[in-house]
């Protein structure tokens, strides 16, 4: 099985502690992973801002950045679902406004391969229990994307559940937006702002020690909400807590 | 008066005001939380929502494919009925035949039924400015009128207003209307619908004319179709001597079989209601029953070129339900009004921009008044794609492309106010496409981690107003890849290009 790490571009710059729990978790699990260095940014900010044409070098770049692995596993909600919902819409507007089939063929490619963390473990490797310790209260909010657009499901509460230690925590309002949103977070601050307290408060009504989600942009924002309000409370991406073990010093 | 006429602000500030009115986010956050409940309720209850919601779709795109051929069956069946069609390729076309209408029968007032259609149009207004007073009948929108306001929701359009506002309102302004509210009027729900009861029912039996929209319009047959709750709507459907329709063209479908459909995912959708109190169908006019003389217009306003659009034109499946206004995260903090225009929410995000253009500063605007959360998308009861459409209106915003605008193909120019964000996007763009520009940029950041500013000037500042910003760590994860591993399997040897 040859498995390569798409980190994103977010990860590998403000959340590299992510990219390494991701490459613990797999190895710890047998898998053996590669990381190209030719991969980049899936180019969402771009596409969901309106930069259409600026995305489509990215999803060359992706498809050939991973041209030699059966599987692409991907920490992130998000990006993960940049790749399978829009890549392919890339590739139709391309061809449509005659520019040729290279964008639907890297697209035909790369979406199959394309799994996010939580689906890759669960539906490739079919393992809920990864070996994992961390023993404090979390709560978990599903993202958007991960919901809705990938429908990621009970995936990332069966993992949790298996955790060590952990006790989940229920969240209010948990399928409501975090307000991140992209570029949103900057265009419409006062909207954004306002979803991000309701859901800062809801996370620290928990009582839990730490945020959990597939995706650290949505954490980003929930996190740097959390830190301005002087919480506690932890942001964490799902792989650090699924990487953990007894063995480490938490 | 066109809503664009009053200089309304972009929707980021417009709605950055509601969200300082804690009062107004109080009574959005409940309504729509009640709402959006009992519509998971009402939907739950079918085990066929989704095959319902598939033919819904299915049908509305069949439909809008052969538009011509369905309205022109329509045409017919109305015309042979023994109403009278005619055709408004705009809002002020619309305008200038009901007015003309109206005048023909010398009235000076009619009442209306709630109708989305005339709000977009602005019909009150044109009516105002002949010397025509036009009552709205809808409970919610006759506060709407009475307040001087505008609606704020599709469905509950004084949904902003709370018991005791609306108790203030009649109050103060019913006197200046009609019959005034009774004396010592109390804001409980009973009472304030007493009162408002009193001073319409004077209208129904005084009005000679009655306006409304219609929900569906059956071409087989010409039937207009009105679904509603409070009885008022068949009041003004059946009173007048005189009725007139103003109906977007989008809302025909071709057969009862497939009116059938959209009576069971309407109703779930909107009030969570299995079936709705009152539904009115008519089909032209009947002898010693209802109106003499029945008029629809046709309304296109923008409506055919947004059917030019290959991913717009879903837009127009809808059949304004307003389940997506009521679990739209963004509405419930932004409320209607920051939407500038009759169709508030996520709905509105994407139909404005594709009636109306985006030249104005607001228009451009709506394509981004969302987080592209999805939760929209998910309970359309005819699966418009809203992410999906403001997606693609957000490149025309800042792209530009070729849009059809009055029938006629045309390239327009990106709108103004994006040339920054543009190139920082080319930058970036860029940048990812050349690793080692992307990795020399990493490694700046980390040198200079410890110099970075909590808060951020300039644009930045958006960010850092109400959020820190993460800490960058010493080491990207490239940087750590290389170090301990030293090549893309770990075995020495470098990644492609
Ligand atoms: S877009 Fe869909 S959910 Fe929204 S009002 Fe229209 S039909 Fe209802």
């Amino acid at each position: 099985m040859r498995v390569a790490l798409f980190v994103t571009c977010i990860n590998d710059t403000l959340y590299p502690r992510t990219g390494r729990a991701v490459v613990t978790l797999l190895e710890r699990l047998g898998v053996e992973v590669g990381f190209p260095a030719a991969q980049s940014c899936c180019g969402q900010p771009q596409f969901n801002t309106g930069y259409r044409h600026a995305t489509e070098p990215l999803a060359l770049r992706y498809a050939r950045a991973f041209r030699d692995y059966e599987y692409v596993v991907v920490p992130s909600g998000s990006c993960a679902a940049m790749v399978r919902d829009n890549y392919p819409r890339l590739g139709e507007k391309a061809a449509a406004e005659g520019r040729g089939g290279a964008l639907a063929e890297a697209a035909a490619e790369a979406v199959p391969k394309t799994y996010e963390l939580t689906e890759f473990l669960v539906d490739v490797l079919r393992v809920t229990d990864v070996g994992a310790y961390y023993p404090h209260a979390v709560t978990y909010h599903p993202t958007c994307h991960g919901l809705r657009m990938l429908g990621l499901g009970d995936r990332p509460r069966a993992l949790l559940s298996h955790v060590k230690g952990l006790e989940l925590r229920e969240l209010e309002g948990a399928q409501e937006c975090c307000g991140f949103g992209g570029t949103f977070a900057v265009k419409n601050p006062a909207v954004s702002a306002a979803m991000g307290a309701d859901k800062t408060r809801h996370i620290r009504e928990t009582g839990a020690a730490a945020v959990c989600t597939v995706d650290n942009s949505c954490l980003m924002h929930i996190g740097g909400m959390l830190s301005r309000q002087g919480s506690t409370v932890r942001p964490v991406h799902i792989a650090e807590i699924l990487a953990g073990t007894e063995g480490d010093v938490l | 008066m066109s809503v664009t006429d009053l200089g309304m602000p972009a929707f980021p500030a417009a709605a950055a005001r509601a969200t300082r009115d804690t009062r107004l986010r109080a009574n959005l956050r409940h309504a729509t939380h009640t709402i959006r409940d009992k519509r998971a309720r009402a939907v739950g209850e079918l085990a066929d929502w989704a095959e319902l919601r598939a033919a819904g779709r299915a049908i509305k795109d069949r439909t809008l494919r052969h538009l011509d051929h369905y309205l022109e069956r329509l045409e017919e069946a109305v015309t042979a009925a023994g109403g009278r069609v005619h055709w408004a390729a705009d809002a002020a076309e619309a305008n200038r035949i009901v007015t003309r209408l109206v005048r023909a029968t010398g009235e000076r007032e009619v009442v209306k039924v709630k109708s989305m259609a005339t709000q977009e149009i602005g019909l009150n207004e044109a009516l105002a400015e002949a010397g025509i007073s036009a009552y709205e009948t809808d409970l919610a929108e006759l506060i709407v009128q009475l307040g001087k306001d505008r609606p704020s929701h599709i469905l509950v359009p004084a949904i902003h207003r709370n018991r005791s506002e609306i108790r203030d309102i009649f109050r103060s302004e019913m006197g200046d209307w009609g019959r005034p509210a009774p004396e010592g009027l109390t804001d409980r729900p009973g009472d304030l619908a007493e009162a408002a009861r009193l001073h319409l029912r004077e209208k129904f039996l005084r009005a000679k004319v009655g306006i409304s929209g219609a929900n569906f319009m059956v071409a087989e047959t010409g039937t207009l179709v009105v679904v509603e709750s409070e009885g008022n709507g068949r009041m003004c459907l059946t009173l007048p001597e005189t009725l007139i329709s103003v109906v977007g063209i989008e809302k025909v479908v071709p057969t009862w079989q497939d009116l059938e459909v959209f009576l069971q995912l309407l109703p779930r959708s909107s009030t969570a209601e299995r079936m709705n109190p009152y539904t009115s169908m008519w089909t032209g006019t009947t002898d010693g029953d209802g109106p003499r003389t029945f008029h629809l217009v046709l309304l296109d306003n923008g409506r055919t070129d947004t059917l030019a659009d290959t991913v717009g034109r879903q837009a127009l499946r809808c059949i304004r339900c307003s389940a997506c206004l009521n679990v739209c995260p963004v509405y419930e903090r932004a409320g209607g009004h920051a939407y500038g225009s009759a169709y508030p929410g996520p709905i509105g995000a994407i139909l404005t921009p594709q009636l109306r253009g985006t030249a104005s500063e607001l228009d451009a605007s709506l394509p981004y008044a969302s987080s592209l959360c999805g939760a929209c998308y998910e309970v359309c009861p005819v699966a418009i794609d809203i992410p999906e459409v403001l997606v693609h209106l957000r490149e025309r915003v800042v792209e530009g492309g070729r849009v059809t605008r009055r029938g006629v193909r045309t390239v327009i120019r990106p709108a103004k106010g994006h040339a920054a964000e543009r190139a920082a996007m080319r930058a970036a763009a860029f940048a990812f496409d050349r690793p080692g520009v992307l990795r020399a940029g990493q490694r700046l950041a980390a040198r200079t981690r410890r110099l970075h500013p909590r808060r951020l000037p300039g644009p930045g500042r958006a960010w850092t107003d109400t959020r820190d910003l993460p800490p960058v760590e010493a080491e990207s994860f490239r940087d750590w890849w290389q170090r301990t591993r030293g090549g893309e399997r770990g075995s020495g040897q470098e990644g492609a290009k």
